[in-house]
């Protein structure tokens, strides 16, 4: 059938500057550059470029540049370019829309609706290089009290706490399965998290072999396929994280193309080369937060209690009454991932219409939590968008105890959000489980952009802290006197519990 | 910590095999129980007067052997490891979910989800199961085995990436046959004894060649020696074979 949509991306070449190195052609794994010999020239196929930028990057005579479509469909506000190109591809495949990433629609950011506080004359701020600034933030069920008692002398301490996770800086890796990232990806979250003292997830795929001298710093994800999950597996893990949904689809499970399931992912996975690897919707054994306990106290008996077990939802409408039952599961952490969380592969009419933003979901479950007094029962963690040190803090002040940061951290390892990632043809070689093109990232090279993302971030955090006269993370924790809200509605002002700017 | 055997028979702990009363028992301590004498080096379990208690096993790995006498709850051998366990009554659901290595053994009948993504190790039931057996198990050259002597509720087999479910039907007088086997399934192959018509989306019926028979008959052989049944009998009747159409029964729904 001839295909009826445009191309998207217009490749622009400098044939001035470019001198038929050919880097381009080499670099692209989508097949759009190529050399022309009759007419000694580089051309390209502009219907599949998908405009990751990584041509653009390595041309080392900067010849190249990438374009957006000019020659687009009569302007239409309802009727964009994007709901034309969706209805003609459909027509022609009959077959739902994959994409990859986090959704990409407007006004769903509320993050830059909400202005943080500073002080001024009175409570005075606190210069974080001179003084002391604690971030560091402990995740897992609180005792309501602590009882101590005299042993000949000495204070000892007679309740028996719970597990916690240890973090230097309330930031966290967010789950990406092997097999949605490669094996480089992995190796370089897990180095960044031992140097800075926090955690990476490895996903719902399973931990690679070369993956368990990292235990200290890794949360292992179970989620309904089950894909290598075994004693030693969950033995491996700091904490044990289980996967109910994600912010990019909620209410439909994991899906890993077949394209990307080669023989290393198989064998992990336990599933025949080249399959799709389906993670159904539901825990085929959870079906009420009674299953849910069922499965996190089976958790806690095969690892002798001695970790906090998360568990992971989407931000959906009923998200606080969901979470108050998690917290009545068992459960040490609820990890909420809001409505722009990415992922590897989603349907993209799931991807951009389901779920709520992470900041309402955060404050209404906060807020839950703190009126039926079981805050303090569960940690919790937000996913889904985070995109700076200013967007880190806006969460703990809206309730949160640390962030995960997925998209943020692929960016800072070349990631250019082009979108693509379940076509396992990544040109940075991040979402890729080809064994040539991971080689593209390397380890050591894309942990140390990690390692300084989270340390730049580190050192804002505090200086925000510093100005608000906040000398320790938890003081900011739910503190909502700390925002406020700019350009929203009353009814959304009062679901964030915060006041508008001014007042 | 309180000390969790100090009610039982000293006597008892100094000969391999531990007698445990669970009448009294609430599910953790039970467990609790359990893992310090495995840690202590303990191998062999009776666990008499068993109502309910789930999670039996859980995560254990190693040469240990349980008799468990009663009915168990849920998630009997939950992450097992390795050891073998015989359960002389019915269990309850999610019997050897998520199982890694060893041997299941049911003297009665088993409830739903049997076997959920059974990564290796053998499950046998005398009896039937209930809805969803097999579902997502796995198999990477090695075949996890789920032998079912009587019937299956539906959907049997969803899912399935890898492995082997053999259903026997022993039961002359059972009505109802298994609706939707294979649902969904990419990988693994369900044996059926005598015929089945109903088949899920993405599954197909073949018929068995020798490999497959060679396979039946190793597993038939097992199931007929741990429960007493005549396994000439047994292969009389003629078997079938479910497995997936495609290894991608997904693969044209996204574009």
């Amino acid at each position: 059938m001839k295909t009826y949509h445009l191309p998207e991306y217009i490749v622009k070449r400098n044939v001035k500057r470019c001198n038929k190195c050919k880097l381009c052609i080499e670099q692209c794994t989508y097949g759009v550059h190529y050399y022309d010999e009759k007419e000694d020239c580089l051309l390209s196929r502009d219907e599949d470029c998908v405009n990751c930028q990584r041509c653009v990057v390595f041309c080392p005579k900067h010849a190249i540049i990438i374009k957006k479509n000019p020659l687009s469909y009569r302007k239409n506000y309802h009727w964009t370019n994007e709901a034309i190109t969706t209805v003609k591809k459909q027509a022609e495949t009959g077959s739902a829309i994959l994409t990859g990433m986090g959704c990409d629609k407007p006004n769903l950011t509320y993050w830059d609706k909400l202005l943080l506080n500073a002080s001024q004359v009175t409570n005075p701020s606190i210069d974080p290089l001179r003084e002391p600034i604690e971030i560091r933030t402990y995740l897992g069920k609180k005792s309501k009290q602590v009882e101590l008692a005299l042993n000949g002398g000495e204070v000892v301490l007679e309740t028996r706490l719970a597990p916690q996770l240890c973090l230097e800086t309330p930031i966290m890796f967010a789950a990406m399965s092997y097999g949605a990232v490669s094996l480089n990806v992995h190796e370089a979250l897990a180095r960044a998290a031992v140097e800075c003292g926090t955690y990476f997830n490895c996903g719902e795929g399973g931990l690679h072999p070369s993956l368990y001298r990292y235990e200290g710093h890794l949360i292992v994800q179970v989620a309904s396929g089950r894909f290598g999950v075994h004693p030693e597996y969950l033995n491996a893990g700091a904490a044990i994280e289980i996967k109910i949904g994600q912010g990019a689809k909620p209410g439909i499970g994991g899906h890993l193309p077949g394209e990307k399931v080669g023989e290393e992912i198989a064998k992990m996975r336990m599933i025949p080369v080249g399959t799709d690897a389906l993670s159904p919707a539901p825990h085929h054994d959870i079906y009420s937060i009674e299953d849910l306990k069922q499965l996190v106290y089976a958790l806690k008996e095969a690892t002798g209690y001695a970790k906090p077990v998360a568990v992971k939802i989407a931000a959906v409408h009923n998200v606080a009454a969901i979470a108050s039952g998690i917290a009545r599961s068992g459960a040490d952490i609820i990890v909420i991932d809001g409505v722009r969380g990415a992922t590897g592969a989603a349907p993209k009419v799931i991807r951009d219409n389901i779920g709520i933003p992470i900041e309402f979901a955060l404050a209404v479950v906060d807020e839950r939590l703190r009126n039926e007094g079981v805050r303090n029962e569960v940690s919790i963690v937000a996913s889904g968008s985070i995109r700076s040190s200013a967007d880190v803090v806006k969460a703990i002040a809206l309730g949160a105890d640390a962030v995960y940061i997925g998209t943020a951290a692929l960016v800072a390892m070349g990631c250019t959000l082009c979108q693509r990632c379940y076509t396992g043809k990544c040109p940075w070689g991040i979402a890729t489980a080809d064994h040539e093109i991971s080689k593209r990232l390397n380890p050591e090279d894309a942990s140390r952009r990690l390692i300084n993302l989270l340390n730049a971030w580190s050192i804002e955090i505090k200086e925000m802290l510093g100005g608000m006269g906040i000398n320790s993370i938890e003081s900011l924790r739910g503190n909502r006197e700390q925002l406020r809200g700019i350009g929203l509605s009353e009814s959304e002002l009062k679901i964030l519990n915060i006041k508008p700017a001014g007042e | 910590m309180e000390d969790l055997t100090k009610n039982l028979e000293i006597s008892n702990l100094k000969i391999g095999a531990v007698n445990i009363d669970a009448a009294e028992m609430c599910s953790f301590k039970l467990n609790a129980l359990i893992r310090d004498l495995v840690k202590r080096g303990f191998k062999e379990f009776n666990l008499h007067n068993v109502s309910g208690q789930r999670y039996i096993g859980a995560g254990l790995s190693g040469n240990i052997v349980f008799k468990v006498h009663g009915i168990p709850g849920n998630d009997l051998g939950i992450f097992m490891n390795g050891p073998n366990m015989y359960v002389y009554g019915n269990v309850q659901d999610g019997c050897g979910n998520t199982m890694n290595d060893g041997l299941i053994v049911v003297y009665g009948n088993a409830g739903d989800v049997v076997g959920y993504s059974m990564r290796g190790g053998k499950i046998f039931i005398r009896g039937d199961v209930g809805y969803r057996a097999g579902i997502h198990m796995k198999g990477y050259r090695t075949a996890p085995a789920l032998v079912i002597g009587g019937r299956a509720g539906d959907f049997l087999g969803e899912y399935m990436a890898g492995g082997v479910i053999l259903l026997l039907g022993l039961d002359e007088n059972a009505q109802r046959e298994v609706k939707f086997a294979g649902t969904g399934m990419h990988g693994g192959v369900i044996y059926v004894r005598g015929e089945i018509t109903h088949f899920g989306k993405g599954a197909k019926r073949e018929k068995i060649n020798e490999n497959d028979l060679q396979l039946i008959h190793k597993l038939a052989k097992q199931f007929c020696a741990l429960f007493n049944f005549d396994f000439d009998k047994v292969m009389e009747q003629e078997f079938i074979k479910i497995v997936p159409v495609s290894h991608r029964p997904y693969g044209k729904l996204y574009t």
